[in-house]
């Protein structure tokens, strides 16, 4: 969608952008403009855009400060993604989205177009209903800006569905000869002005044939081909007007007998042309004996019915729109118009007559009628502020396997490359994001890439959060984001002193190091405190124990502190000495490990063996021995008092089981 | 049938959907219900009205969608909730807050009537604001129980300002969910796939009792308990899988079933007719797992969709009590499981059954009821 961006000048500075994925921010540099520039103003005003365009326009921030200051401005990519009433809009369609890719693309021929065209036709609906909602919302709106903002959107959404609709008729259903021209009446019904309201009005009055309405409703029913209705007005009026009763029963009878197309018969074209020609010549002759000529109104209704083009463009003010005036002459003068053929009536000239330019709209339905499809695309993507539209549309027509792969910006084809454009939208709203996700996952070239980075910009605020993302990066084997999310979480839980928290994510991650780190802060904790924290967690490590060595560590010590507290001590000893030298134990711990051993020397019974006690006494000289000179003497007394204790221990210990040992083998 | 189920698009992401209770000895289904969303700019607690007796809507209210009575802001999102009584209702939130809301009935307003500010939060925090995130909160008027990320487990009273009870670091991971056991003793389900019993009554800051999944450590994140059988518990987790324990029994879950392909979100037994069991998932489906002894009386289900009948051998010991959930008699060994969702998308975080109605909530920003569940 182009926008404008107010308040941005280029004619008077230079201006740079830089584009982030969901946003660009356009800059005022400090430069001067020379040379010619357009004036002030000219900026995308080359074309009227469609309503709403330009009153969405996302610019959320100004930059502040005097006349010398340059001005930084935000302009989201995609305005209507932020428009509340638009949500259901977005929800509903994600999932008829997710319905067509999963659909089964192997039906062939007549059932798979039948398929895509109630797919088209749910699209439609979910539009329809979100124009009443939106609709209701103008209406019970307090605030006058806020009304004003609603029935735009109605009426951006309402040209949305008339566009869609036409698509419908001329791309996935592909109408041909006959049954195309009773489509675009459906069209035209559906979406010119509400006739039925005025029919009523007209009906319910005393007298309908005196009613000042009464001519224009039935010039408009017939001009909708609407004949049977129209004859029922028509009938109050012969009631009313006994010396023309022969001329009503007239119209009336060529109103009737006028040849349509029945879906349910299995009359062929040509049968009907003939039929037609017929009628056509019947009407011609009723026209030239003058049979009409003593009532205007009568005989103008004849010459609509012969497809005269003066007479039907008499009644613009009634067909309002020149599409309605070319279905209506069709519909009268070449009722088996072929779909190729609808480029050569389609002329908006002969119907605006140079009194007005056209629209943004009316190049787009042209466009559709010249079966443009890339046009109708284009048009729709600059007319429109949200991408919603052409990524939807323009994936169903790939579906129906309209769109040779015609490569835009990145060799991606069309239909991804809108895909990833809307997608990249939702990715900018904080609580849409989620639906983002499945319109990725269907863009075979570049989708994962953008659901990579975009992933990895959603706030984590809340674990659950957390989850949801890391359940979508772990679905489709996006280690290195699931890496990236533990990680975050598990510093998040670190500055809080959540250690169990940050453990567990970190084990969930398979980070290694992170849980090296955390078993650290555990064993310091300990080191300060002298007693565990979170024994839950540590206790219920698992195999999970084995992500790192530390961790191996950190459970296997608590393990020794358990089994001392069941005074297995043989158990607990065994395992202590192991910390040691299997070297699971930092080396930096093995102090704390050798004081650990204290208690257990000290025991009544003796609990390390000979050949235990010589493996301790080596531990406990390799780590002094491992100290150099200098830091020896730096260390302060209680280390060397410690040293001292071990030694006579551990000799004690020595000596004890020697006799213990030296009197059980004797 | 499916046009049972009525669907409304609320633009907000639901996280939560709770039916307000019904008086004692009431006749009428559930009239009203109460959704909270999650991960918008403005989250929001809403009442809905479905059309019940005095409220009939003009066009009959067979089809009638849910009518917004009224809504409030809620500060962050909306992590939990339950109705206190008929007119209260306790909200968590992701900021660490938990909020009473009163409905007043009488002019179709809600307000806040009672808030603990900083419930749940981390300290020793670096940055500013300290809050962690509620995740539970069981009411038993008018007692409430809270849990959250930060591990604490706090009491409240409806009428007090202060915590009545705190429990500072009760777990050392992110603690899930909460429930009543009994009206003293609370249950807790954890990060680390622990399920624990605490006994409030005691001092003591630790749990009187810890089950455990397996070696696993798959985190749990819902728990419900059997309405009549206070000894029968479901939880269900990460993987999507449920568990069924027995408290009085083994430290180890009773049967593992195998359920949905992601996270379930809530588990909740039918309050009326035990036998029926539901559970949501990430994965966007709504499992109704029928253990009623007598298959061939079959509830009617809002649709057939997905699995139908599945069979599971439970790893069961010896039972004294016989319970639908425990059974391990072979012929009866056999579970109905029904998806009630047909398209399943985005997560259903959370649903809710009283009598015959159920009501469920989408993060594709949908809100779900139906009014005839079991036949």
């Amino acid at each position: 969608p182009s926008q404008v961006v107010p308040g941005a000048d280029p004619s008077t500075r230079q201006l740079c952008f830089a584009w982030g994925p969901t946003e660009v921010l356009v800059c005022e540099t400090q430069f001067g403009r020379r040379g010619g520039f357009p004036s002030r103003g000219k900026v995308g005003s080359g074309r009227e855009l469609l309503p709403g365009a330009l009153t969405t326009c996302g610019v959320t921030g100004t930059g502040e400060g005097g006349p010398s200051s340059s001005h930084v401005f935000v302009v989201r990519k995609d305005p209507d993604i932020y428009i509340q009433t638009l949500r259901k809009l977005f929800n509903e369609s994600h999932g008829i989205f997710i319905g067509l890719q999963r659909s089964e693309e192997e039906l062939a021929g007549k059932s798979r177009k039948a398929q895509l065209v109630k797919v088209s036709k749910l699209y439609r609906s979910v539009i329809r209903a979100c124009m009443e909602d939106m609709h209701q919302a103008a209406v019970s709106a307090q605030d006058p800006a806020l009304r004003v903002q609603y029935s735009t959107q109605v009426s951006v959404l309402s040209a949305i569905e008339l566009i869609w609709n036409l698509c419908e008729i001329l791309f996935v259903e592909a109408a041909a000869a006959g049954p195309l021209l009773l489509r675009l009446l459906d069209w035209v019904r559906l979406h010119v002005c509400d006739v039925d309201n005025m029919v009523r009005e007209v009906l319910s009055s005393e007298a309908p044939a005196k009613h000042e309405l009464f001519w224009n409703v039935v010039n408009i029913l017939v001009l909708q081909g609407r004949l049977d209705e129209a004859r029922h007005l028509l009938s109050k009026e012969a009631s009313a007007d006994p010396t023309a009763v022969k001329m009503y029963k007239i119209l009336d009878d060529l109103m009737k007998k006028m040849p349509v197309l029945s879906v349910c018969t299995n009359q062929t074209l040509t049968e009907l042309e003939l039929k037609w020609q017929h009628w056509h010549e019947e009407c011609q002759r009723y026209l030239q004996d003058g049979t009409f000529a003593s009532n205007s109104h009568m005989e103008s209704i004849c010459k609509i019915l012969l497809g005269d083009e003066d007479a039907i463009l008499e009644k613009k003010e009634l067909l309002t729109t020149w599409y309605h005036f070319m279905v209506t002459r069709l519909l009268y003068s070449h009722p088996t118009v072929k779909p190729m053929e609808l480029r050569f009536y389609a002329q908006m000239d002969l119907f605006l007559g140079g009194q007005s330019s056209p629209e943004p709209l009316d190049m787009i339905l042209m466009a559709a009628f010249e079966f443009e499809i890339h046009q109708v695309i284009k048009e729709c993507s600059i007319a429109l502020s949200n991408w919603w539209f052409v990524a939807h549309l323009t994936d169903l027509l790939d579906h129906c396997k309209l769109l040779q792969s015609h490569n835009v910006y990145f060799g991606s084809n069309m239909r991804e490359f809108l895909l990833l454009e809307y997608a990249s939208g939702l990715f900018s709203h904080h609580s849409l994001w989620q639906l983002g996700v499945d319109y990725f996952d269907h863009c075979p070239g570049h989708g994962r890439v953008y659901l990579e980075l975009h992933i990895e910009r959603i706030p984590l605020n809340t674990e659950q959060k957390a989850l949801k993302v890391l359940r979508i990066c772990e679905q489709r084997q996006m280690q290195e984001q699931v890496r990236s999310i533990c990680k975050i979480m598990a510093m998040k839980a670190l500055r809080n002193s959540r250690l169990g928290s940050a453990l567990s994510w970190s084990i969930r991650a398979k980070d290694a190091a992170f849980a090296t780190l955390i078993s650290d802060r555990f064993l310091k904790d300990y080191c300060e405190r002298g007693c565990f924290s979170d024994l839950d967690l540590i206790d219920n490590l698992g195999s999970s124990m084995l992500l790192s060595d530390r961790l191996t560590f950190l459970g296997k010590y608590r393990e020794f502190h358990r089994l001392y507290e069941q005074k297995r001590f043989a158990e607990a000893a065994r395992l202590l000495l192991m910390l040691m030298t299997a070297h699971i134990a930092p080396c930096s711990f093995w102090m704390t490990l050798l004081t650990d051993a204290l208690p257990l020397l000290e025991q009544k019974e003796v609990v390390f063996s000979t050949e235990q006690t010589y493996e301790l006494m080596r531990c406990l000289e390799d780590l002094t021995a491992g100290k150099s000179e200098k830091k020896k003497v730096q260390d302060d007394g209680v280390e060397n008092t410690k040293v001292e204790m071990l030694r006579l221990a551990l000799a004690r210990n020595l000596a004890r089981v020697i006799i213990k040992e030296g009197t059980l083998d004797g | 049938a499916m046009e049972d189920v009525i669907a409304k698009f609320v633009s907000q992401k639901i996280s939560k959907t709770r039916w307000r209770p019904l008086p004692a000895a009431a006749l009428q289904p559930p009239d009203l219900f109460a959704t909270g969303s999650w991960d918008n700019e403005d989250n929001r607690i809403s009442i809905w009205s479905v059309g019940g007796v005095g409220n009939v809507d003009p066009s009959g209210d067979y089809h009638a969608e849910p009518q917004l009575l009224c809504d409030i802001r809620h500060n962050g999102d909306v992590m939990d909730m339950q109705f206190l009584d008929q007119e209260r209702i306790v909200v968590a939130s992701s900021t660490g807050a938990v909020t009473v809301f009163r409905h007043h009935q009488n002019n179709q307003t809600l307000s806040a009537s009672q808030r603990w500010e900083k419930a749940h939060y981390h300290v020793g925090q670096e940055t500013s604001c300290g809050g962690a995130a509620c995740t539970g909160v069981i009411c038993n008027n008018p007692e409430i129980v809270t849990v959250g990320e930060d591990g604490r487990i706090n009491l409240f009273r409806a009428d007090q300002k202060h915590a009545v009870r705190t429990i500072e670091n009760a777990d050392s991971s992110t603690l899930h969910a909460v429930t009543f056991l009994r009206t003293t003793e609370i249950l807790t389900v954890n990060s680390i796939g622990q399920l624990k019993i605490w006994d409030l009554r005691q001092q003591r800051n630790e749990p009187s009792q810890i089950f455990s999944l397996t070696s696993d450590r798959v985190p749990l994140h819902c728990v419900d308990r059997h309405p009549n059988q206070q000894h029968i518990v479901a939880t269900g987790g990460q993987d999507g899988m449920l568990s069924i324990w027995d408290i009085r029994q083994d430290t180890t879950p009773v049967s593992l079933l195998n359920a949905h392909e992601a996270e379930m979100w809530e588990v909740h037994f039918h309050p009326s007719n035990p036998d029926h069991l539901f559970t949501c998932s990430e994965d966007g489906s709504l499992w109704h797992w029928n253990a009623s002894t007598d298959i061939s009386e079959k509830p009617s289900f809002l649709h057939q969709g997905g699995r139908s009948t599945t069979y599971f051998s439970h790893n069961t010991v010896n039972k004294s009590v016989i319970s639908a959930w425990l059974s391990n008699d072979p012929t009866k060994d056999r579970m109905e499981i029904t998806n009630l969702i047909s398209n399943q998308a985005l997560s259903v975080n959370s649903l809710d059954v009283l009598g015959p109605c159920l009501v469920y909530g989408t993060d594709a920003e949908a809100i779900y009821v139906s009014k005839h569940l079991l036949a």
